[in-house]
């Protein structure tokens, strides 16, 4: 009896466990087939490198540079805003703050992560934008600009917590050796604990971006939706996420901008599938 | 007293508590300049505290009170000297070799790097100079670039030996430095120490009897956070004073 309940058991996470690669691989040869549905009527080059995103014009035309290049603008502004600031929290929490601070610093960080990301994007819009619009006498506080740093607020959970894990995963012999030999604090935090803990913080990197490119709600609020090669952070622009959301409720299911959407999906899959290889790269080498 | 050339280290009524627990208790003793004063003593009683205490790494732990004054060359180092500067001339050895994740070259560099040397000849001398004087240099010679941690364990506390002396320091705490080390490494170790007498004043930290006796000039025993005895080598394994030591160095306990 109790050998039949261990099988029946271990035969169920079994399952579990297969469902998940198989779901994930269904997913992926459904957005496949749906995807590649495009290019028997669109050139894929047009698609990839098209400068014009007019689905609904005669004809239609579905380049997705502009939304390429909308993700790539608010992604690189996100990280460049989030890396330095999660950096910098996690060292302080990881090395510097006090026991009980750090408690409540961590309970924090943990707080912002819990936040919709719809409710982020609510209040970049309510209280952000306008002040983009104010500072930089801008038609419109809705930019490219706003949304990088509306993602950096998402993104930073993500990398403080990873990023101290791997600082608080430094031997403490490295921090005694360093600082028995006379090195103060800060020496020894810059040249033994980053450099011991480098393929954690580059992992923690890779995933805070993987958070901020597939973002969706939040980006679509505040970016400004307007489907044009960017030239500057201050202009309005759309996201390849944002233009999924927007536009998949109008389109007729199995038509060209339909599948057009898919391929887009498919574009996203394959970015956030080798930002988290490269992370995941990153953590095994850690641990070896 | 204090203007006595032969005296290096002074304590003087050290108490250390961590939060409510003292570890030690109203300790005095001083240490003449260039001997190697054994510390034995059972677990817990307190000898790797002192240690700490003398290079105020004890500062780290979270908690800590010390009270009592430690001076060196007669100048308080928890009043009159910065961290920095106090384990700049007060080195330490751990119990487990634990090179940082450098290369061995970078190892040894790595302290007189932080306090401002950069220049690479001078360096590539100092980490000659110091990788000899710890008995390692003949066997990394030909591998510096190499990281440090592919040594073996006795290599490697040689190696730590070695950037500890890279620093010029002028004394040199040794925390159970063979604890985890073959007798053979063990003896090239205390070779180095033996060495290194003419230069440094070094404390050693056993929980091996026989090597404070082998390796000390004068030996102290710690006992639940008390001095009990200070003395000569000899006399401490001999003819001590106190009935504890006499049973300790004896195996009666501990």
């Amino acid at each position: 009896m109790k050998r039949q309940v261990e099988s029946a058991i271990e035969k169920f996470i079994l399952l579990n466990g297969v469902a998940c690669i198989f779901f994930v691989v269904l997913i992926f040869l459904f957005l496949a087939r749906e995807g590649l549905a495009l290019f028997k009527t669109f050139s894929p080059l047009d698609f990839l490198a098209g400068t014009r995103w007019y689905p609904i014009s005669t004809p239609p035309k579905y380049g997705i540079l502009p939304l390429f290049l909308g993700s790539l603008i608010v992604t690189l502004g996100a990280t460049v805003i989030s890396v330095p600031l999660g950096m910098a929290c996690a060292i302080f929490i990881g090395e510097i703050a006090p026991r009980w601070l750090r408690e409540i610093l961590k309970a924090g960080v943990e707080l912002l992560a819990a936040i919709p990301s719809i409710v982020i994007g609510f209040i970049g819009m309510m209280t952000l934008a306008p002040w983009v619009k104010y500072l930089f006498h801008l038609p419109t506080g809705l930019t490219a600009l706003s949304g990088a740093i509306t993602l950096a607020f998402m993104a930073v959970p993500t990398i403080v917590s990873i990023m101290e894990d791997a600082i608080t995963a430094v031997p403490k012999s490295y921090r005694a050796g360093s600082l028995a030999l006379g090195a103060t604090h800060w020496q020894t935090i810059y040249r033994v604990v980053l450099p011991a803990a480098s393929s954690g913080i580059v992992a923690a990197v890779m995933l805070g971006i993987g958070r901020v490119i597939g973002e969706t709600m939040a980006v679509m609020m505040i970016t400004g939706n307007a489907a044009v090669i960017p030239t500057t952070i201050l202009e309005p622009v759309r996201t390849m996420t944002a233009t999924i959301a927007a536009e998949m409720g109008e389109t007729v299911q199995g038509s060209e901008h339909y599948f057009a959407l898919f391929a887009i999906g498919l574009v996203l899959f394959v970015i956030s599938f080798l930002i988290n290889m490269t992370a995941g790269a990153f953590l095994h080498r850690e641990r070896k | 007293m204090v203007s006595e050339p032969l005296l290096k280290i002074e304590v003087k009524s050290l108490n250390v508590h961590y939060g409510s627990l003292q570890v030690l208790k109203d300790v005095t003793l001083s240490v003449n300049k260039n001997e190697i004063l054994g510390v034995i003593g059972p677990a817990n009683s307190g000898k790797t505290s002192f240690l700490r205490v003398l290079n105020r790494l004890i500062d780290l732990t979270p908690d800590v009170r010390v009270r009592g004054e430690v001076h060196l060359d007669g100048i308080n180092i928890y009043a009159k000297m910065n961290a920095e500067e106090v384990r700049k001339r007060v080195g330490m050895v751990f119990a487990l070799p634990q090179p940082l994740p450098l290369s061995i070259f970078d190892n040894v560099a790595y302290g007189p790097r932080r306090h401002g040397l950069h220049h690479a000849g001078k360096l590539a001398e100092i980490v000659e100079k110091s990788l000899k004087a710890a008995f390692l240099w003949d066997e990394v010679k030909d591998r510096l670039s190499t990281s440090g941690m592919q040594l073996s364990g006795g290599q490697q506390q040689r190696l730590c030996i070695a950037r500890t002396l890279a620093v010029e320091p002028e004394v040199i705490l040794y925390d159970e430095p063979c604890s985890g080390l073959d007798p053979i490494s063990t003896a090239k170790v205390e070779a180095a120490m033996f060495e290194l007498k003419k230069r440094y004043t070094q404390i050693l930290v056993t929980n091996n009897v026989k090597q404070a006796a082998r390796v000390g000039d004068r030996v102290a025993f710690f006992l639940m956070g008390e001095l009990v005895e200070i003395d000569q080598a000899g006399r401490i394994f001999t003819a001590p004073r106190d009935k504890r030591t006499d049973d300790y160095v004896t195996g009666r306990f501990g």
